[in-house]
């Protein structure tokens, strides 16, 4: 066991004295004296490293630098929407005559830049960011182990990872460009793509592998190394969170990886998996031998891409049920229903996967199950999202800045879901699908539902990690800018959809008759998009200052409950966490029990 | 410091991690082979024509197979039996057995493709041929996966023997439970690609 922080960027070695003072509360001034002092270089120590906390701000950073790529492509995207035609100011001499002659964006480029986007903010900045930073990071110390089961898988998952972003990341290179057929690489469309097509089916093969490699260590490391007394039912709801996205996970990409390999066997080997008879490109008939089946893409990607979405969500839930908790300072409301509700959740979507099909002809007979399935999955979203609400009843709320992310992320997340019913069901669904609505539902629940509940995590666990706390002042700026653009650019989507603008037009709707009245929130949007932007620049110096300059924590900074808060220093201790492994005698959210001399009781404190 | 429950089971789940583990990682990958065996029923069923694979594949060969993979899958327990019973060698010459099985059902694989390759069969032929390579394809690669694990376990992993023997003995044991699942697949695909 190693005695040295794990800080971002800090490459130094610091002696166990340094550690204390940075620690700021010295109740643990002789623990580090360990029997055995392993020497790790630099790069065992912060690049290759096994530490379950190393790996989470890896991958936290990697995600959050994935996440503001992913929000360039679409402020580039904006410009297009918002000015047809215009050259694009400042960086449009950049592009290259490939992509933007003379400034002026390619409808090529565009779908390039559609696709990616879609891919990059999915696959490589929120599920990371959700699972591989905060999972990795919190999830060990929540239940009280010195690390992962399977360390040395956990490594090679963010590397595998690594190496899928890379590759996402070169085929903007490749002649071409990147993959320009959606993110849902919808075929025959996809197969007979750029090269670009064949590199987002390896990246996708990289990161389908990392996440396997994550999700059974998730698995078996809340199953096999909870500490003694922490029983599935004391648990914190993070944890279930982790848990159940973990199965997701595990059993939802595999068929991905499968339909990705025969992807890559119509491309590359000429079969015809995904490819009707008779199909004619550009007026020459295709070679193929035929026989194939688009609808089958379509099924074997949403039976991924639909539990995919809870992939997204779960985690932020479990995240915002943490920072509520500790700022009512009350028990969750419903703490146990909520737990049936998620894995129910869980259960459930793998059942409602075609329900983004309706409109496909797969038949009103499948479209039926789908459906009453899609209804059916949205009770336990409703039940966890009330018993949020509940939790607030008669709490004394702490206005911190993760709270307000927290409070943020309940309507938001409600917006997103509701909306999303008339979806479910196939006759809206005529009118309502492919337009900016469809866009606008689903970013509601991710970009102001995930998001904001992650920003929130981010502001309630860098304490832990850093032993600092990050800028208030700037915090509350980033959160009301982050607040009102969000919907400035979300909310008239749903404007612009029931109009029945579709969403996959290179000029937002200019040549369309009936797009015209709602043609100006375009502009709207892409302003509001790009002081989004703007509005995040107050996090990025806030998140960097905060490591030196902010203001120092104690080990429990926000008198929380659960172990990862209470049982820990600030940081945890390098390769080991706990200076001794804490027993749970209790349950995660005992705050403001009547008659303690507390307002909160950590989870392992006897009695 | 080390993670509990490396080696020895955990009291309440009965399990030690990386059994849970491997079970974790073959429920994913019954539902890689549970998508691609979909797809073969979804092309069939929508299929005007349908190439028949016992018309033009070599069944005695494919027999010979399965009678290979069968009988390996019996060796590699036969190794791990022979651990508990802490008889070393026999461990060495069973897990010797099923390395050289998993070989030689290669090498007649390798003869079964250059076959269809000779009388013009390829993957862009039919979408039956496609279904075909892909499958047995991926399933080849699962069987060469094998084949290092347990080069590994007979070789220079084997070490461990010496040093931590209950831990070495379980590394086999999920090495087997593995296995048992490879062979199980083709158990699966003989017959969907060969005979129906």
């Amino acid at each position: 066991m190693s005695d040295e922080t794990s800080l971002p960027g800090k490459a130094g070695k610091h002696s166990s004295q340094k550690q204390v003072e940075g620690v700021g509360v010295g109740t643990h001034a002789h623990v580090h004296h360990e029997e055995h002092h392993h020497e790790l270089s630099f790069w065992r120590h912060y690049v290759f490293s096994t530490d379950h906390k190393v790996i989470g701000i890896q991958y936290g950073i990697t995600s959050l630098l994935f996440l503001l790529f992913g929000f360039t492509l679409m402020m580039i995207m904006r410009w297009q929407l918002a000015y047809p035609g215009e050259a694009i100011p400042w960086i449009g001499s950049w592009l290259g005559p490939d992509r933007a002659p003379e400034g002026i964006m390619l409808p090529e480029f565009y779908n390039q830049l559609g696709a990616m986007h879609g891919t990059i903010m999915v696959f490589l900045g929120v599920v990371p960011l959700a699972v591989g930073a905060f999972g990795n990071y919190v999830m060990p110390l929540q239940i009280g182990t010195i690390d992962m089961a399977f360390p040395k898988l956990n490594m090679m998952s963010y590397w595998v990872f690594f190496m899928g972003g890379v590759i996402m990341l070169v085929s903007f290179f490749l002649p071409g460009g990147a993959a320009n057929s959606g993110w849902t690489s919808y075929a025959p469309l996809s197969v007979i793509a750029t090269t670009g097509q064949t590199a987002w089916l390896f990246g996708m093969v990289f990161l389908i592998t990392s996440s396997l490699l994550g999700s059974v260590n998730f698995i078996v490391t809340i199953i096999q190394l909870r500490t003694n007394g922490l029983t599935f039912m004391r648990m914190p709801f993070f944890v279930w969170a982790q848990f159940v996205t973990s199965f997701l996970l595990l059993l939802a990409f595999p068929p991905l990886e499968a339909a990705g390999v025969l992807q890559l066997m119509d491309r590359l080997a000429g079969t015809s998996f995904f490819m009707p008879s008779g199909l004619v490109v550009s007026g020459v008939p295709l070679t193929n031998a035929g026989g194939g089946s688009p609808l089958l893409w379509q099924h074997l990607f949403w039976f991924l891409a639909h539990p995919e979405v809870y992939v997204l969500i779960l985690p932020a839930m479990g995240i915002v049920g943490e920072i509520l908790a500790n700022n009512t300072r009350k028990p969750l409301w419903g703490y146990k229903s909520m737990v049936w509700a998620i894995i129910f959740l869980g259960f459930m979507s793998f059942v409602v996967w075609a329900h983004h099909m309706f409109m496909t002809g797969m038949g009103t007979v499948i479209s039926a199950f789908f459906q009453t399935t899609t209804m059916i999955i949205s009770i336990p979203s409703i039940v966890i999202l009330t018993a949020f609400f509940l939790s607030l009843w008669g709490g004394s709320i702490r206005y911190t800045t993760p709270m307000l992310f927290a409070l943020a992320f309940l309507p938001m997340f409600g917006i997103g879901g509701l909306t999303g019913l008339p979806l479910g069901l196939a006759p809206p669904d005529i009118h309502l699908h492919d337009t900016y609505y469809v866009i606008g539902h689903f970013h509601y629940v991710v970009a102001p539902g995930t998001l904001m509940a992650l920003f929130g995590g981010i502001y309630y666990w860098y304490p832990k990690v850093t032993g600092r706390k990050m800028s208030d002042v700037l915090g509350k700026l980033h959160f009301w800018g982050s607040f009102v653009f969000l919907n400035g650019v979300f909310m008239p989507m749903f404007i612009q959809g029931l109009a029945g603008v579709s969403r996959r037009l290179y000029d937002g709707g200019a040549q369309y008759a009936h797009a015209q009245d709602v043609l100006w929130w375009n502009e709207f949007m892409s302003i509001s998009a790009w002081c989004l932007g703007l509005a995040q620049i107050p996090f990025i110096i806030n998140f960097f200052w905060s490591i030196k300059r902010g203001e120092k924590v104690g080990d429990n900074p926000w008198e929380a409950t659960t172990l990862d808060m209470a049982a820990t220093t600030s940081p945890p201790l390098a390769h080991g966490n706990f200076v001794q492994i804490p027993e749970v005698h209790r349950g995660p959210y005992e705050y403001s029990v009547p008659g303690a001399k507390r307002d909160f009781i950590p989870q392992h404190e006897r009695g | 410091m080390n993670i509990p429950y490396t080696s020895s089971a955990r009291p309440d789940t009965g399990l030690y991690n990386a059994k849970l583990g491997i079970w974790m990682f073959l429920a994913s990958e019954v539902m890689l082979f549970g998508a691609l065996f979909s797809t073969y029923v979804l092309l069939r069923v929508n299929a005007s024509v349908w190439p028949h694979g016992y018309e033009f594949l070599n069944i005695p060969l494919a027999t010979i197979n399965t009678v290979i993979l069968i009988s390996s899958s019996v060796t590699m327990v036969m190794s791990w039996a022979a651990l508990m019973m802490k008889q070393f060698t026999k461990y060495k010459l069973y897990m010797g057995l099923t390395i050289l099985c998993a070989l030689a059902f290669l090498v007649i694989k390798y003869f079964e493709y250059s076959h269809e390759f000779v009388e013009g069969r390829f993957p862009d032929t039919n979408t039956y041929l496609a279904i075909y390579f892909t499958m047995t394809g991926l399933h080849g690669l699962h069987i060469l996966g094998g084949i290092v694990v347990n080069a590994y376990l007979w070789g220079p992993g084997s070490k461990m023997w010496q040093t931590d023997p209950v831990r070495f003995t379980n590394r086999v044991e999920v090495a087997g439970l593995y296995w048992h699942f490879v062979d199980l697949v083709w158990i699966f695909l003989f017959p969907v690609l060969y005979l129906l």
